[in-house]
């Protein structure tokens, strides 16, 4: 299968009043068609940053952005602003984290709807409405004709995280980022917007980059996993195999901090994982994860690891992973 | 814009920061040079200048002499005296009633905004409803019943400047009360006012810094404007908005008269304006660059 | 939006109310004792006490309160002690003058602050910025009164294209007033236009570095289009400005008129303290509550048309 989207040696520096800050310093992989992939790591790692620059959605000042990001082939970091304006919204739309502030609260649902569908294509107002209509029953809103003329702020947060999706969807772009969709919901509204993305994307053959912290969500709907971890991806696979057999310590430090985790094991608390993430300011050439990390080794800290083919289409960055313990 | 916020930042000391950010915007370090200038000609000015009451009829509107370094006005008085005795009430005027504002303003504004509940709506609606309201139209009434001087003055334009002084202490207190340290201190048994002078006070330090260096100036036109309308400061003690009042006669043959005062007036609101800026930014990076 | 209207209209009343009482109590607090003014240095006791009682003036006050508000009311403010005058002729007279000069500098003022803060908030950091934050510092820092000092010694004096001062009515000759009126305008309209400029460029860049400005560029749209985005939300800000400035605004055409010799209710005001006209002072302070109460109410309206979380009543969930 040719990869959709093939992020190449991404690394993004923010320059501050501090110094510069490297926010991702080396991330590579790829997105197939139609496929759910899961960018899964700890607030700070690098994983938003990674996926705002896949359309060039970071600050213009004080931003460095090094490597390539390919979409069917075409490198997006080589395009000018007004190409990649062309592109966004209708090759790669974004859903964002705050349903309550993405929105803008002085148009309507509709208008917001109807400006990205008539942004990218040639209709007329009405069949734009009639569009939006369409999009907003898709994404489950009851009385969708009437909920056009809504303001944001007389919908409830699931709701304009749904009107967010219908807005990203309204192109059918070739690829959605979800960057945290549902970590600012209820967990009682969750579950419903995650199987509304999956559900609209399978229909769609959109593939997704969906950006979490939380292993609960990507086991629900994600197909494959990278973890990131400091700026850095430290394994990847299914998400078969990564439940079932987690390499990285760190993936597994991830996995104890899982409610559903600590009641297998009777633990009262939630496994926490030791340490502070590493302040981003430089990039020694040794494991990152090495100072939280309980099997670190003196090799551990002399290089940096390379990745490994544990199992087939099962990658991990580290020199001690689990099943080398094991056997 | 749109910007993806580096997640973790480093310290550095923050006065240090504070003073390198100040310093690098130009802007800032020229208000402070004229704030600098103008706390000189107000402070030392009227030491080494001649009587600016002292009038030489004789030689009115003369030209600028080494005995009158700026020349003499329409009575025969000492330019430059005048000016730096102007200054002088400027400073006055502005400090003074910014100071009378602060104390009265900001224990109200922090009460209000910290104790909440049915005090605050009615310290806001009365707040409301000064700030709106024409000063000058409340400046003449005050004018016309407690008669027109420098102290009415001050005490005038403190109650112009007290809504905003109330707005903003209040905007801190709520934001303060919200934050950990202040639960502690209230979990601690910390009694009201402790935890207003103690913890809400010096937390709103900088920002009410910052609202000063902004009052200032206000109070320093107001003053100008109010003995300009012949309601503040009286001739023939000098004032640079007497000093207006008086060149505006004269506009034909000594327009000068009518463009030093006003020229001071301008520069020295200017460089607190520039200052507050400065600070602001300095204090507040966010809204900078 | 109906119950944010009358929420609004009620709390005019209150503000109404209060100032009357101050008005109320500031005007007994005068010096000198109303009843020996009308009836001179010479008048004995009797005399004094009917035409205390002929005025109300042996009544308690908050009697004489109600007596007061209701001659308000019907217009009756007295007669100016000057001219003998009723002084609400006057003021009929002289507060068209002050709206005309008002509205003038409230054009001027939005024309040349709202697009300057548009384009310095959208040229951040470049040359276009730094000439409308020029302009708006020095506007902000430069007291009106010199300002038209300023004017009239450059365009009067020294170009000879406009007139000094002096005043002709609208209805009378209206190139004429124009012609008179442009200085006036322009000076008291300076100064707002600095303010309109910072408060736009604040409120415009901050709008931009939200979320969903973020959303609008996510979508596609060009740079311009996320403007407008913005820009829609910054509006309500300027309203607010504006009506925040209403008083500041009133208080420069006082020294503006008196500069420039414009007959106003700005002139007025100044005039009736210098010679003490006590009723004239009184129905002035009243008209200006009643003024700005009604500017305000105004303001506010707009404020909820621009803005959808008010003017759509509540959130349904």
């Amino acid at each position: 299968m040719t990869a959709l989207l093939e992020v190449d040696h991404l690394a993004v520096t923010f320059r501050t009043e501090d110094g510069p800050v490297l926010a991702v310093k080396d991330m590579s992989f790829t997105l197939n068609p139609g496929e759910i992939l899961a960018l899964v790591g700890e607030s700070g790692c690098g994983k938003s940053v990674t996926a705002m620059s896949i359309p060039a959605l970071l600050a213009t000042e004080g931003v460095t952005r090094r490597g390539a990001v390919r979409l069917s082939g075409q490198d997006l970091t080589t395009l000018a602003e007004r190409d990649l304006e062309a592109l966004r919204g209708r090759d790669i739309s974004v859903v964002f984290q705050e349903p309550m502030t993405s929105l803008n609260p002085a148009y309507t649902v509709g208008r917001q709807i109807t400006e990205v569908i008539q942004r990218h294509q040639q209709v007329s107002r009405r069949e734009a409405l009639d569009q939006a209509v369409g999009l907003l029953v898709k994404v489950g809103i009851p009385d969708a004709r009437r909920r056009c003329g809504s303001y944001p702020h007389q919908l409830s947060g699931g709701m304009r995280q749904r009107v967010m999706i219908a807005m990203a969807v309204a192109c059918d772009p070739k690829v959605l980022i979800a960057d945290e969709p549902t970590t600012a919901l209820d967990v009682t509204i969750q579950a419903g917007v995650l199987q509304v993305i999956r559900t609209l994307c399978r229909d769609l053959g959109t593939a997704v980059l969906l950006i979490t912290h939380d292993l609960g969500v990507v086991a629900e709907v994600a197909d494959r996993v990278v973890v990131m971890y400091a700026g850095r991806a430290v394994e990847q696979a299914s998400v078969h195999s990564l439940f079932a057999a987690p390499q990285h310590p760190y993936t597994l430090g991830l996995m104890g901090a899982l409610p559903a985790n600590a009641l297998r094991t009777g633990s009262r608390r939630l496994a926490e994982i030791p340490g502070l993430v590493p302040a981003p300011v430089d990039d020694p050439d040794e494991c990152q994860f090495a100072p939280r990390c309980g099997r670190a080794t003196s090799e551990c800290r002399a290089a940096r690891p390379q990745w490994r083919e544990i199992r087939a289409d099962h990658w991990v960055a580290c020199y001690h992973p689990t099943h080398e313990e094991a056997g | 814009m749109t910007t993806v916020a580096p997640e973790s930042v480093v310290m550095i000391g923050r006065a240090t920061r504070l003073r390198r950010r100040f310093l690098r915007r130009p802007m800032a370090v020229l208000g402070l040079v004229l704030v600098a200038l103008f706390l000189l000609l107000a402070i030392v000015g009227p030491l080494l200048t001649p009587d600016p009451l002292a009038q030489e009829l004789t030689s009115a509107f003369a030209s600028p002499s080494a005995h009158h370094l700026l020349g003499v006005d329409d009575l025969g008085r000492d330019e430059l005296a005048r000016l730096a005795a102007g200054a002088r009430v400027s400073l006055l005027a502005g400090v003074l009633s910014t100071a009378l504002a602060m104390v009265v303003g900001v224990p109200i504004g922090l009460a209000s905004g910290y104790f909440r509940g049915w005090i605050d709506p009615i310290v806001m609606r009365l707040n409301d409803a000064v700030l709106a309201f024409p000063f000058l139209i409340f400046a003449v009434g005050f004018a016309a019943i407690f008669g027109a001087s420098l102290r009415n003055v001050v005490i005038a334009l403190s109650i112009g400047l007290l809504p905003t002084i109330v707005r903003i202490s209040r905007g801190e207190a709520l934001v303060l009360r919200e934050q950990d340290f202040i639960g502690g201190a209230v979990a601690d048994g910390a009694r009201p006012r402790t935890i207003m002078f103690r913890y809400l006070l010096p937390n709103s330090l900088n920002t009410l810094i910052v609202q000063a260096t902004v009052a200032i100036p206000i109070g320093i036109i107001g003053e100008a404007v109010l003995s300009f309308l012949g309601l503040g400061v009286q001739p023939p003690n000098p004032s640079w908005g007497v000093m207006l009042t008086s060149a505006q006669q004269f506009l034909v043959q000594a327009p000068q008269l009518a463009i030093y005062p006003g020229a001071l007036i301008a520069i020295a609101t200017l460089g607190f304006n520039l200052l507050g800026d400065g600070l602001r930014d300095a204090l507040d990076p966010k809204d900078s660059r | 939006m109906g119950v944010f209207i009358l929420r609004r209209a009620l709390s005019s009343v209150i503000v109404l109310f209060l100032c009357s009482v101050a008005v109320f109590v500031g005007v007994r607090a005068l010096p000198g004792d109303p009843a020996l003014n009308l009836a001179g240095e010479s008048a004995t006791p009797q005399l004094l006490a009917q035409i205390r009682h002929e005025f109300g003036l042996d009544k308690p006050l908050p009697v004489q309160y109600v007596d007061y508000i209701g001659q308000v009311a019907h217009g009756n403010f007295g007669l100016s002690t000057v001219d003998q005058i009723p002084v609400s002729e006057i003021l009929v007279q002289r507060i068209p003058v002050t709206l005309e000069l008002a509205f003038l500098a409230i054009v001027v003022g939005l024309l040349i602050g709202v697009p300057a803060g548009v384009v310095s908030a959208v040229r951040r950091g470049k040359f276009a910025d730094y000439v409308s934050n020029a302009f708006g510092l020095i506007g902000l820092s430069v007291p009106h009164f010199w300002l038209g000092l300023l004017a009239i010694w450059a365009f009067a004096v020294h170009l000879h294209w406009l007139p000094a001062s002096g005043f002709v009515g609208l209805g009378e000759d209206p190139v004429e007033n124009l012609r008179r009126m442009v200085l006036p305008a322009l000076v008291l309209g300076t100064g707002l236009s600095a303010v309109l400029m910072r408060q736009t460029r604040s409120a415009l860049l901050g709008q931009l570095s939200e979320d969903y400005v973020r959303t609008a560029r996510a979508k596609g749209l060009s740079h311009g289009a996320q403007i407008r985005h913005a820009l829609r939300n910054s509006l309500t800000t300027v309203t607010t400005v504006l009506g925040l400035q209403l008083g500041a605004l009133i208080s420069g055409a006082v020294v503006t008129e008196q500069i420039f010799v414009i007959p106003g209710f700005g002139k007025l005001t100044v005039d009736a303290v210098t010679q003490r006209n006590y009723p004239v002072i009184e129905g002035v302070i009243i008209v200006t509550v009643f003024g700005y109460v009604l500017a305000n109410l105004l303001v506010d309206l707009a404020y909820a048309w621009l803005n959808p979380r008010v003017r759509v009543a509540g959130a349904e969930r």
